[in-house]
């Protein structure tokens, strides 16, 4: 009995270092979205100027399988996933709607014109309330819509081919069905 | 002391409008509320809330302009009468629990709350079953005298006989 | 060339490491005298290489050598030279050369020090300081090379971050280093004796100098990181309960636990296996530190930059040291002889607590560190715990640790008198009663106060009555007092300063938690801020050029009662190279009291977060936003750890401790009567 003592720490031990080893394979700064599997919040978003596409609401994204990406100007990632937005807009797989969070219209409109515009519309959430109404909590955030208005899927971070790939499109996919 | 605090609210009260209009500037004086109680209520419930991009400060310490904007929403909260708790679950709804400080109290986070007065009580309880299984080994108590002359005459029995 | 120098230096120590390990091992378990000095000259010689490379390394930061990758990521031409030379340890390659420096030196002194040490165990400490370098030298040399060139060089380098180009910070990596590689050579001790199979006073002796200085080291290192960040990041706080800080933490309260467990082997053979069981965790709690902030596995404000293959080899460094040492406790321990008894009410027993509590403290600062981590492994839901827990936690144990502080060294040995010690303490209560009543009528403060300040009053109190009583004060003539006093061993002088500094650390968290006070306003040139029976008048801002920032600091001229106190220049700096701003505050202390005085942005700011364009040219009639603090009595909090540590250094010189442990005299055997 008194052995077995003695082995305590050992064994406490060896649970911590599993814990550690697991833990190494996660991203302790991914934070999951409260809002998987809840209605898309309500609001409406007046359009970016000069965008040539309309504001966005709640009532524009539901009714079908949609993306929503949540960008700005002055954030470098988002720039790294553009051209994949682009290429997914021109495929017309889904239709992919904009926030643009915390932005001057002016920053917007040039970085748009300059990159491209995937979105079918683009909301222009300048003080960022409705950005807090997402969860959002960085830039670029990207949100997949089913049919029915529930966000079924968060990717924080740019959007990779590879993320498109084997995260996104199958959802989507399974979405369609 | 409450008094000079309130005389500079009202001061910063008339200078707010100067400057409501400039955007996410997130100039602390203007984000106070004129009601000290109000503010007092907005401070606390702020040093409960994580700030999510700035790794592990509240909003109230953060200069993030996340952290500003989440200020902003809970007073603008408090002016439209919500409760304390009311605001908390407004923000857990879309960050979810997360963006608290203080774990909740649920069933999966018992182990963390009850765990330290567990290990207390374990250790007292160690350490009186230890005390107890040593004082069942005689202490060594002086000898009586009747037990010294007792020792005395088996150790002389013991020397060798001349 | 130099670089290439440092780096096969570092590949010659690894060598030496190697054979430190494992030859003296050897010769110790067969008694070969020779095979065992191997050690002394090998851990003297692994010093050596280490230093030169840690030279090597110190040269291409200061003559800004760019062809070097950790020179290029850290250092500027343009950045100080102390910076340069504080540069070095700025960043996890360099950080990871100075542990394996200090690492070396403490091995180097076990060997030219402790002569007086039996040769066996000796040989295996150095063998197990020999293991812990090989393990870290392994890490540097496969996974953090900081002599890894880059070609082309650039023009200039990436800069340090600003944050850590600082005199405070600079300091407060060698220190915490020091600690936890103190308590390796605590952790080489204890498993040298498991190894031998025996734990005696002696034993107890020659780990109590190290654990003093470990841990001594230990508290300024922490003190000095809390001081900075109080002084750098702009609001007045001290501790945050960061993952980081906690790693820190962890480590210190189990040495504090160590420290007394020892005294307890030490005079009363007793609690060994306890004993040897703290020394093990401390150094593990070293690792389990380092591991946190360089794998990655928790977020942190501190955390250097992350590599997953770092990450794995720090934990299997981890699994064999901890689990290795863990596995020979569980197998060797319980065949130590268990020693001296002793009642639950004795000075034994209060040390007993003392472990009690600060064992449950350590415990719970690492299951709130890192829950939200076991949560999320097995599936569950993201939590984190912040301060709120931790205050609520952490607090309430460390109310009867500072109560019993008191009492413990008033009970005897081996059977204690608990009314009679408590009766003795008449005046500690006198002095308690006094504080809180004072406390009570001065102020209208909050509860918390109450019992703050009530517990530091019994505490320094208590500390003095046991001192009175040592040297029979009022007893005896005031010129013996003074004689015994002077006469007293240093390691009671130790005692009752360290006490006396926690004491003072209680006083000033107490009162600068209960009674800051804060005031934020906007302020335009010529306007007046009033905090604490305080005027500040502000004078506008100015522009300032540093060695690599450019500054815009205000101006406040301080008066009190209308007599001028100073002029404080609260400054927001902008450094180019890494594009970051940050806040000086400026803080007049008069070591009773801080006034702190922090500029927010000017007030007709246009883009959000603090624009450096925006702070620099802002018109001079600008409104600044200011914060100001009145923090009473937080210097005592720092000062309160000044004084530990020089009760630790006290009890480090005390003679008992550099002699080492009296050998077993023969004492002649009775003989029988003679004409037997």
């Amino acid at each position: 009995m008194r052995r077995l003592i003695f082995v305590l720490p050992l064994v406490a031990f060896a649970a911590v270092a599993a814990w550690f080893a697991v833990g190494l394979t996660r991203d302790p700064n991914l934070v999951p979205s409260a809002l998987i599997d809840q209605p898309i919040p309500t609001f409406e978003l007046p359009p970016l100027a000069g965008s040539g596409v309309p504001g966005l609401s709640d009532a524009a994204i539901k009714g079908k399988v949609a993306l929503v990406n949540v960008f700005a100007s002055w954030c470098v990632p988002c720039k790294a996933e553009h051209p994949v937005l682009m290429r997914l807009a021109e495929e017309r797989r889904v239709p992919i709607y904009g926030i643009n969070y915390k932005d001057a219209e002016r920053d917007a409109r040039a970085w748009l014109d300059t990159l491209g515009n995937p979105y079918a519309a683009i909301g222009h959430d300048l003080s960022g309330r409705v950005g807090i109404d997402w969860g959002v909590y960085g830039v670029p955030e990207t949100f997949v819509v089913d049919r029915t208005g529930r966000i079924r899927h968060k990717h924080v971070g740019p959007i990779t081919p590879q993320i498109l790939r084997d995260e996104i499109l199958p959802l989507i996919a399974s979405l369609e069905k | 002391m409450i008094g000079r605090l309130a005389a500079f609210l009202r001061i910063a009260l008339l200078v707010m409008p100067l400057v409501v209009a400039a955007p996410a500037g997130a100039v602390l004086p203007q984000e106070q509320l004129a009601d000290p109680a109000l503010e007092a209520r907005a401070r606390a419930i702020s040093r409960e809330l994580r700030c999510q991009v700035c790794q592990n400060q509240s909003i109230d310490d953060s200069n993030a302009p996340l952290a500003a904007d989440l200020r902003r929403l809970v007073r603008e909260r408090l002016l439209a009468g919500d409760s304390d708790d009311e605001i908390i679950r407004y923000l857990t709804a879309r960050y979810g629990d997360y963006v608290l400080l203080r774990p909740p109290v649920r069933r999966d986070t018992m182990v963390l709350w009850y765990g330290p007065a567990i290990v207390l009580a374990l250790g007292a309880a160690g350490l009186i079953a230890w005390f107890r299984r040593r004082r069942a080994t005689p202490d060594s108590a002086p000898l009586t005298p009747d037990e010294e002359r007792r020792l005395e005459r088996l150790l002389d029995d013991r020397r060798p006989t001349p | 060339m130099i670089a290439e120098i440092g780096h096969f230096a570092l590949l010659l120590a690894l060598a030496v490491a190697s054979v430190q390990a494992i030859v003296p091992l050897i010769g110790a378990a067969r008694g070969d005298a020779q095979l065992m000095q191997l050690a002394r000259p090998a851990a003297v010689a692994q010093f050596g290489f280490i230093a030169t490379a840690f030279a090597c390394l110190t040269w291409a930061f200061v003559v800004s050598d760019f062809t070097v990758a950790a020179v290029v990521a850290n250092s500027h031409s343009a950045k100080p030279l102390l910076y340069k030379i504080t540069g070095v340890w700025g960043n996890h390659e360099g950080s990871m050369v100075l542990w394996v420096l200090i690492l070396a030196l403490f091995g180097a002194a076990v060997a030219l020090f402790g002569r007086n040490l039996p040769p066996a165990l000796r040989a295996r400490v150095l063998a197990v300081q020999g293991m812990i370098g090989v393990a870290f030298l392994a890490f540097i040399v496969f996974t953090s090379n900081p002599f890894l060139r880059v070609f082309p060089p650039p023009a200039d380098g990436r800069d340090l971050n600003p944050l850590l180009q600082d005199p405070g910070l600079a300091f407060h990596p060698p220190l915490l280093y020091t600690g936890y590689v103190g308590f390796s050579v605590v952790f080489a001790f204890a498993v040298a004796a498991l190894i031998e199979g025996r734990v005696d006073a002696a034993w107890a002796r020659w780990v109590r100098p190290w654990t003093l200085a470990a841990w001594a080291a230990l508290t300024l290192g922490i003190a000095l990181g809390s001081w900075w960040a109080y002084y750098e990041l702009g609001w007045g706080g001290w501790w945050f309960w960061d993952p980081v800080e906690n790693a820190s933490l962890m480590p210190w309260l189990i040495g504090a636990a160590l420290l007394h467990s020892a005294v307890v082997v030490e005079k009363r053979d007793a609690l060994k296996t306890w004993t040897i069981l703290l020394a093990i965790l401390a150094f593990s709690l070293s690792l389990v530190g380092t591991f946190l902030v360089r794998s990655g596995v928790l977020t942190s404000v501190h955390a250097f930059a992350v590599d997953p293959a770092r990450g794995v080899f720090i934990l299997a460094i981890l699994v064999v040291a901890i689990g290795g040492s863990l596995t020979l406790y569980a197998v060797r321990a319980p065949a130590l002889k268990t020693g001296g008894l002793f009642a639950p009410i004795s000075r034994e027993g209060g040390l007993v607590l003392n472990n009690l509590l600060l064992a449950t403290a350590t415990a719970t600062v690492f299951l709130g560190t890192l829950y939200p981590l076991f949560l999320e492994v097995i599936g569950g839901a993201k939590v984190s715990v912040g301060p709120p827990f931790f205050n609520a936690t952490f607090v309430p144990l460390m109310v009867p640790l500072v109560a019993a502080i008191a009492v413990g060294p008033m009970l005897a040995w081996k059977r204690g008198d608990l009314p009679g010690a408590l009766a003795r303490l008449w005046a500690a209560g006198v002095a308690t009663a006094a504080a809180v009543l004072g406390t009570v009528w001065l102020t209208d403060g909050p509860a918390g106060a109450l019992l703050g300040l009530g517990l530091a009053a019994w505490l320094g109190a208590g500390a003095l009555v046991e001192l009175a009583e040592r040297i029979r004060l009022f007893r005896i003539p005031a010129s013996e007092s003074l004689h015994r006093a002077v006469n007293l061993p240093r390691a009671a002088w130790g005692m009752t300063v360290a006490h006396l500094g926690v004491a003072v650390v209680v006083t000033g968290i107490t009162a600068s938690s209960a009674w800051q006070t804060e005031h934020i306003q906007l302020v335009k040139p010529g306007e007046t801020v009033e905090i604490a029976g305080h005027t500040l008048l502000f004078r506008g801002t100015e522009r300032v050029d540093g060695p690599n920032y450019i500054a815009r600091r205000g101006i406040f001229e301080v008066s009190r009662d209308r007599e001028p106190v100073t002029t404080l220049y609260p400054a927001k700096r902008f450094y180019p190279v890494q594009g970051m701003v940050t806040t000086e505050a400026a803080i007049h202390t008069n070591l009773l009291a801080d006034l702190y005085v922090v500029i927010g942005d000017p007030d007709n700011g246009g883009t959000p977060g603090g624009d450096p364009r925006v702070l620099l040219n802002a018109p001079a009639e600008a409104a600044w936003a200011v914060r100001l603090y009145y923090n009473p009595l937080v210097p005592w909090i720092w000062i309160g750890c000044v004084i530990m540590v020089l009760g630790g250094a006290l009890s480090l010189t005390d003679r008992r401790h550099r002699v080492g442990a009296p050998g077993r005299a023969r004492r002649p055997v009775a003989q029988p009567a003679m004409g037997d």
